[in-house]
């Protein structure tokens, strides 16, 4: 690849995460905004859509604050550490059938792996503001969100073993077609177990209501969050709504045939446009469950992550891995 | 030094192996190290803090995420209230006591009014009983509405608290209309009310009436019928009944440990005595049933309001009121059943203009005395709940 090619879709990813940072802002407002019987931001251009630029404007011109008692080094790191993972997991994703950054046998390890450095970022945020209330909130996150990575990862397994490959490009392929003329092949149908754990580890995995435990507003304010400010702040707030566009994403491409429209052969310039409408709706339901929700406790939640979401999904990797062996025996024995 | 994590408060300066000057001279005074060599630390939850409900602070102790114990530290919105009212002649009084407990100031105004009428031997026309319970009602669905909408963004649900504030508005309308303001009603005089009902206003309530009840049960879904809630709320903040007792805790805060005490019924006044209602008690005293009982409360109040609709008498609205009332000289004590619990106005007259001594019972300052025993033992979570649960108001509390 030339250097020049490299730059490019440099370039278009970061396009591509400032452009879904802007609308995934906006879209939160008003979805939030309609399950609050509000409005949401109706001001500032049509339909209040120029909302965000005059909040980036204003993060970006806001003076650059530092608690003097914070390790500098460590709190000026943070915020770039949490985002630049973030930025780096568009790398896999598979925007159509010849549409990605760059295709890897390894790919969903690759994005799996970034985003697990979030909670690292959160953490090391939390530790160096100095402040009791950040304090706990970063320690909530390396509690929390490094355990919801287990089930997370655990529920990818079965559509990997239904593809057989790690590669996304070779997983989205994997799906095209029906099963008995008319069920799309697409893998949440046999693994909705596992679909539904995936659903509730990312909804973890994003800090989203109800398992927002590292800022918790109404009990440590913003978290680990707390004493940043302008940009250092909007970097944070990028690199969540970026986390939740790359769960998201990788939730299409693993149960829900990725750029593929079901039943009909999918053009390739409509490939991209299919995905991003499927992973938008993806967000709209984590949205929803955010808006509507009370939050679990720490000790509820990661109970609930080891005594319920593990064992479901360990099981249901021993339960699929022997299906899958045992189909093409049973399906034999009963042919003849 | 001692192992129970309820004495921790009790170890003095000596026994702390709290580096440094300890905080604010208080009670709550770190252990120093345990077993694991960890350090408690000491969080100072409020002033500025978005679940104490108005400017408390709660120093905390924690160990890790769990509160060792607990001390609210009181007085940021003292405003002095009680001595301000030995400088005001009796009618002047319930605008300051409006701005005690401003959620619902109409039932301060009432036991004003009870304690001045009870000493000065005033006599109170039947519709002026019926329309100060009627507001009483009203008000007390509006406070427990904030309540409602409060406890749920303390446990994490913003979207209740919006659909709440929609039901609310409806109420606020219909008081505005009757009292002419939303919140600093000024309503209640002593010897009756300030206004009759105006025309139009019955069928503001009856429209609301309509749907009061579709919104409440909405409401109870998106909270108690939601598992996430009731598994935070079931068994977290237990009060039992002899320390509710203890601390002299009275409302739903009471009922919600089985003490089965309300003034409407107890201690009747107004109209309450020709109204037909039910208590709503708890058994366990946690947080889920200290919504119960509200909610039940909720319930009743609509049972109520409907009844006193129905029922308003015709007559005056008010006695004959001389321009400078005088009180002769006196003690008096008249309690009302505030959505917080007993709310008493012990008043002193010398038998001059202003009163020579104003006490007000504030409810929620005892409610408020038991979250030394009810947080600690619980997780951070649990603590902004329970205190959620106590529905304080601090405008009432540091009057």
């Amino acid at each position: 690849m030339s250097a020049l090619g490299i730059l490019g879709r440099f370039a278009a990813m970061l396009v591509l995460l400032l452009v879904n940072g802007v609308v995934l802002i906006y879209m939160l407002r008003k979805v939030l905004g309609r399950l609050h019987l509000r409005i949401g931001p109706n001001r500032v251009g049509p339909f209040g859509l120029l909302q965000t630029t005059n909040d980036v404007i204003k993060l970006l011109t806001k003076e650059d604050l530092r608690p003097d008692s914070a390790d500098a080094w460590l709190f000026n790191i943070a915020p770039y550490l949490i985002f630049v993972p973030s930025f780096m997991a568009y790398i896999p994703l598979v925007f159509g059938p010849t549409l990605a950054v760059t295709n890897l046998d390894t790919g969903l390890l690759l994005a799996f792996a970034l985003t697990s450095l979030v909670p690292l970022g959160v953490l090391m945020a939390g530790w160096s503001s100095n402040s009791k209330w950040s304090l706990i909130g970063g320690m909530r996150a390396a509690g929390l969100q490094i355990a919801y990575e287990v089930p997370l990862l655990l529920s990818a397994l079965g559509p990997v073993m239904m593809a057989g490959s790690l590669d996304p490009a070779r997983i989205v392929a994997a799906q095209s077609g029906v099963w008995l003329g008319f069920i799309p092949r697409w893998f949440v149908i046999p693994q909705i177990l596992a679909f539904v754990v995936y659903a509730i580890a990312s909804q973890a995995e994003t800090q989203q209501t109800p398992f927002d435990m590292s800022e918790a507003e109404s009990e440590l304010i913003t978290g680990f969050a707390n004493e940043y400010g302008g940009m250092r702040f909007g970097f944070m707030y990028l690199a969540e709504f970026s986390n939740t566009f790359i769960v998201s994403a990788i939730g299409t491409m693993l149960f829900f045939g990725g750029w593929q429209l079901p039943w009909v052969a999918t053009p390739a310039w409509l490939a991209p446009f299919v995905f991003i409408a499927k992973t938008y709706t993806g967000i709209f339901v984590m949205m929803w469950a955010r808006g509507s929700l009370p939050r679990f406790r720490v000790d509820q939640m990661l109970s609930f992550c080891w005594k319920v979401l593990i064992p479901v999904s360990l099981a249901w990797v021993v339960v699929w891995a022997c299906v899958q062996r045992l189909w093409p025996v049973v399906a034999m024995a009963v042919s003849r | 030094m001692t192992d129970d994590p309820k004495m921790a408060w009790a170890i003095t300066a000596e026994g702390s192996q709290f580096p440094g000057p300890l905080p604010c001279g208080l009670r709550c005074i770190p252990r120093g190290v345990d077993e694991l060599a960890t350090e408690h630390l000491v969080l100072n939850m409020g002033p500025q803090h978005p679940s104490t409900h108005g400017v408390l602070h709660i120093l905390v102790e924690l160990d890790g995420e769990e509160v060792i114990a607990a001390e609210a530290s009181l007085g940021y919105l003292h405003r002095g209230i009680e001595k301000l009212a030995e400088s005001r002649r009796y009618h002047q009084v319930p605008t300051l006591l409006d701005r005690a407990d401003y959620v619902s100031g109409l039932h301060t105004e009432t036991a004003w009014a009870l304690a001045v009428e009870q000493l000065a031997g005033i006599e109170v026309p039947g519709k002026a009983s019926w329309l100060r319970a009627l507001l009483m009602e009203l008000n007390r669905y509006a406070s427990h509405l904030v309540w409602l909408g409060t406890f749920g963004m303390d446990a994490g649900a913003m979207a209740p608290f919006l659909y709440i504030m929609r039901d609310r508005e409806m109420l606020l309308d219909v008081i505005e209309a009757i009292t002419g303001s939303r919140m600093m009603f000024n309503y209640v005089r002593p010897g009756g009310v300030v206004a009759d009902l105006p025309a139009g206003v019955d069928a503001k309530i009856r429209a609301w009436l309509e749907v009061a009840d579709t919104y409440l049960s909405e409401n109870d879904a998106l909270l108690g019928g939601n598992e996430i809630f009731r598994m935070r709320m079931k068994g977290t903040g237990v009060i039992d009944r002899a320390t509710a007792l203890a601390f002299g805790m009275t409302g739903g805060c009471l009922r919600a440990t089985g003490v089965d005490y309300d003034l409407r019924r107890d201690v009747p006044y107004c109209a309450y005595p020709e109204l037909d209602f039910e208590v709503p008690l708890g058994v366990r005293g946690d947080n889920m049933d200290r919504y119960d009982v509200r909610v039940g409360e909720m319930r009743q109040c609509i049972r109520l309001i409907r009844q006193l609709v129905d029922g308003m008498p015709e007559g005056e609205f008010s006695g004959k009121r001389s321009r400078v009332l005088k009180v002769p000289a006196g003690e008096s004590y008249a309690a009302v059943e505030s959505p917080r619990g007993e709310l008493g106005i012990h008043l002193i007259s010398d038998g001059g203009l202003t009163p020579y001594r104003m006490r007000l019972r504030s409810p929620a300052y005892f409610n408020l005395a038991v979250v030394d025993e009810a947080l600690a033992g619980g997780l951070i979570a649990d603590a902004i709940v329970t205190l959620g649960s106590l529905d304080i108001v601090l405008g009432e509390i540091d009057r």
